[in-house]
């Protein structure tokens, strides 16, 4: 060790240092394929409602507000109801397959490390 | 007065000091009282857990760091670099609503975060904030986010609206999430708590029950202020990188 030149002595460092932070971010990045917070059964049941009845509540809103609006109750409120059920199952969805909590669309696929969230079997490309 | 046995009693909002402006009442309630006081514990737990700024940190410090690290690591693994300017937003939701939550497990204390009217404010400001960053930073861009690539042309009038109602309905079980979570909680504590005294002896039962809910309960609160916060993350990022 001592023979070594002192440049040497700083390469092995850096080294050492990118190999502790690779293994450092490893269980990191392991960790973060479970994004969602730790949860039981239950957490996840109250989890599916919500996003279910949230869903279908903004769908029964917007029908009703233009509803009011165009005066044509009670139709548009009917189709609403419909599609806000379809979201909250696409909601549903997302959640259950890989997407963790985003209730949201395609998974930034921009940022190479998040490559565990975008191998759920619901990814739409 | 009857009220005062009900579970829901607790979560009575009262005016504390009454004050009208025009027709809105804006009165200082038990409620505001305790958003304050979580305000005034956060900011002095932080800034006096920083004052003599060690190097090596004491245990206060230590607790202060490991929150402000915890929080960090969150951000930047969840929004990755851009998420940094937003930050002290996310890591202010984080200690509010966790103290909030905390404070509500002290007895005869009142939970702020009960109140879907507290929740659904602070996810409204989430979710138009997470917006209106969408917006600036993408411009109309944003808007071919309610249509996912790939998707034949003939199913967007279904699909667009059915989106848009999915990305609407973030804000309520975003709210709704935490505020159930707290009233249910405390409702259950509150049934329990009268059971102790109505069945006499037996009362150690539900006594026994209430102090493993106690501690279900402080995992709860822990564990929701957490939620919020990632979610807060996760649609910060969407909005940061749409596509």
């Amino acid at each position: 060790m001592s023979d070594q030149p002192p440049e040497r002595d700083l390469e092995t460092l850096e080294t050492r240092l990118r190999d502790a932070r690779e293994r450092s971010h490893g269980p990191a990045s392991k960790k973060k394929d479970k994004n969602q917070p730790p949860g039981n059964a239950l957490g996840l049941a109250f989890r599916v409602g919500v996003e279910l009845v949230s869903a279908v509540a903004i769908g029964v809103g917007i029908g009703w507000l233009l509803d009011q609006w165009l005066d044509t109750r009670p139709w548009l409120m009917l189709v609403f109801i419909f599609l806000g059920g379809a979201a909250g199952i696409l909601n549903v969805y997302r959640m259950a397959s890989g997407f963790g909590y985003a209730v949201g669309y395609q998974k930034g696929s921009d940022t190479g490390e998040e490559k565990p969230r975008d191998q759920g079997p619901g990814n739409e490309e | 007065m009857a009220a005062g046995h009900s579970p829901l009693a607790q979560f009575e909002i009262k005016r504390w000091v009454p004050i009208e402006i025009g027709d809105l009442d804006v009165s200082f309630t038990n409620s505001s009282t305790f958003m304050v006081l979580t305000v005034i514990v956060v900011s002095a737990f932080l800034v006096l857990g920083m004052r003599r700024n060690a190097l090596i940190p004491g245990r206060w410090q230590s607790i202060v760091e490991l929150l402000y690290i915890f929080i960090a690591n969150l951000v930047r693994d969840t929004v990755g670099k851009e998420g940094r300017p937003y930050f002290p937003f996310i890591f202010t939701v984080f200690m509010f609503i966790l103290v909030g939550n905390l404070f509500g497990m002290i007895p005869y204390s009142f939970t702020f975060t009960s109140h879907i009217v507290v929740t659904f404010a602070m996810a409204l400001v989430v979710f138009i904030g997470v917006t209106i960053i969408a917006i600036a930073k993408h411009r109309l861009h944003f808007f071919t986010f309610f249509m996912p690539p790939g998707v034949p042309l003939l199913m967007a009038p279904l699909l667009v609206p059915i989106e848009i109602i999915s990305y609407l309905s973030r804000p309520i079980s975003l709210s709704v999430r935490l505020f159930a979570n707290m009233l249910a909680g405390h409702t259950l504590l509150k049934v329990f708590a009268g059971f102790v005294v109505s069945l006499g002896v037996f009362g150690v039962f539900p006594l026994a029950f209430i102090v493993a809910l106690t501690g279900l309960e402080i995992v709860i609160a822990l564990l929701q202020a957490f939620v919020f916060t990632i979610l807060t993350c996760l649609y910060l990022n969407d909005a940061l990188h749409l596509h």
